[in-house]
């Protein structure tokens, strides 16, 4: 491809990339402190005594059926992500620390039948997205309720975000409340609409037909 | 900058299933326009795409800058032409430190060629079969203005009602072709002066001023509207959404698309 005439690149960017060249995949910028928040439709309501309608499901595929309360969730182990991400839009933000729950605690409370390959992500928008159950078990893959010590905003996908940091970040649905257990692979939202089926930012797997 | 894109949003409607693949290719800088004025600063910029797929209005372009020992940044820009436009426009907002909207208009020039990549989204979209209303603020009229230009070519123009905010004048992109198209103008720093002589005074759209473009033949009331798109800021995107909410529009039909950054 052609170098670009007159192009030389921001200073900080470049020395971003070399100092972080094992962080930052390729075709991806370092943000600093900048975070920011993209999506597809208004932002859902979550208005007041919301945490008494609020609840996590995992079901699909599984031996028994697994819902949490706000209040169930949080009193399950906590587990955090100290790391990383990466959003499509090309965008990395470096040094996050998320805390909620381990994916891993999740599934073993519905125990996934053998048949079970794919997990389909819901949020309470509609918004979903797809994930090989490979990568969301491991310890990989969260539920997430806080960012650097403070309750995760709505506009970031609060109150509860799936976390899967090492995919690309729309992978990390906002407003998670199922996890949908599936023999086969389907598209989610973004998928459907031009995006990757597994968005690993290392292979920058942007979009259908990428690598 | 009007970057499109996903983040892990929302969206209730399984989308348009489209199969489509796009690869890298190369794109020769035709014209490159400086408009704007200090505090908003931009680039139009009209491509000639080689091995170019043809767009549906809303979808946006990669456009990739590569350095001499190959490193590169890349960012996405809405594409402000119609379809059946021989070259593809892009209006890029100058950013503050912006490493690549820096470059595209400070230094680009005709001649120039870039790599770009598209079109991409297939969410964000208007294919000139429905009618629709477009809320946008700032640089995000741009997919509105290529909707506009889709319908106006359609000879359909009364397809879309388009309203359009931005801070002055100046600040807004394609001010002048909104406004001959029919969009709804509303400035929220300077007063406007209307073609009939009186004066619209600086502030967001009123309910009614909004309510009276929904309140037509075609959409019977806002509660028959089936599409509507929402483009700007986070905050503008916020806004226009409680909007369209609050005048009746269902929260469904509302396909959003915002970029910005919060703290």
């Amino acid at each position: 491809m052609p170098v670009t005439r007159g192009f030389t690149g921001r200073r900080d960017r470049r020395e971003a990339a070399r100092t972080h060249a094992d962080r930052i995949p390729p075709g991806q910028y370092d943000a600093g402190t900048e975070w920011p928040s993209l999506t597809a439709e208004a932002l859902p309501d979550v208005g007041p005594g919301w945490t008494d309608r609020w609840s996590m499901t995992v079901d699909g595929l599984v031996d028994a059926p697994a819902r949490w309360s706000w209040a169930e969730l949080r009193a399950l182990p906590r587990s955090s992500y100290r790391g990383d991400i990466h959003c499509v839009t090309t965008w990395t933000r470096l040094d996050n620390t998320f805390t909620g729950v381990s994916v891993d605690t999740l599934l073993e409370a519905a125990g996934p039948t053998a048949a079970a390959g794919y997990v389909m992500a819901h949020s309470t928008t509609g918004y979903t997205t797809n994930l090989p159950l490979a990568d969301v078990t491991g310890g990989r893959a969260w539920g997430v309720w806080e960012h650097d010590g403070r309750p995760l905003s709505v506009e970031h996908g609060g109150p509860v975000r799936l976390l899967v940091p090492h995919l690309y970040f729309w992978k990390s649905a906002k407003w998670v409340t199922r996890l949908e257990l599936m023999a086969d692979d389907r598209p989610g939202f973004w998928e459907a609409n031009g995006y990757h089926d597994r968005g690993d930012p290392w292979l920058e797997q942007r979009y259908q037909g990428d690598p | 900058m009007s970057a499109a894109e996903p983040d892990a949003g929302t969206a209730g409607m399984a989308g348009t299933t489209t199969a489509w693949t796009t690869a890298w290719t190369t794109a020769t800088v035709v014209e490159a326009v400086r408009e704007g004025d200090t505090s908003s600063p931009r680039v139009r910029l009209r491509l000639d795409v080689a091995d170019r797929v043809a767009h549906l209005p809303g979808q946006h372009y990669v456009v990739r800058l590569r350095a001499p020992d190959d490193y590169t940044a890349q960012r996405s820009y809405s594409v402000a032409s119609d379809p059946a436009d021989p070259l593809v426009e892009l209006l890029v907002e100058r950013m503050p430190d912006g490493e690549v909207s820096g470059h595209l208009h400070d230094v680009a020039e005709p001649g120039d060629v870039l790599e770009v990549r598209g079109p991409i989204g297939g969410w964000f979209t208007w294919d000139g079969s429905v009618p629709a209303v477009c809320v946008a603020g700032g640089s995000g009229v741009v997919p509105v203005v290529s909707m506009v230009r889709h319908a106006a070519r359609l000879g359909r123009p009364d397809l879309l009602r388009v309203v359009v905010l931005a801070k002055t004048w100046a600040a807004l992109p394609y001010a002048d072709e909104l406004r001959d198209a029919g969009a709804f103008v509303a400035l929220t720093r300077e007063n406007l002066d209307l073609p009939d002589g009186s004066v619209r005074v600086a502030a967001p759209p009123y309910h009614d001023e909004v309510h009276d473009l929904l309140d037509h033949d075609r959409f019977g009331g806002a509660d028959e509207v089936r599409r509507a798109y929402v483009c700007g800021s986070v905050g503008f995107a916020s806004y226009a959404a409680r909007l369209l909410g609050e005048l009746g529009v269902r929260r469904d039909v509302v396909r959003v698309e915002q970029f910005g950054v919060t703290g």
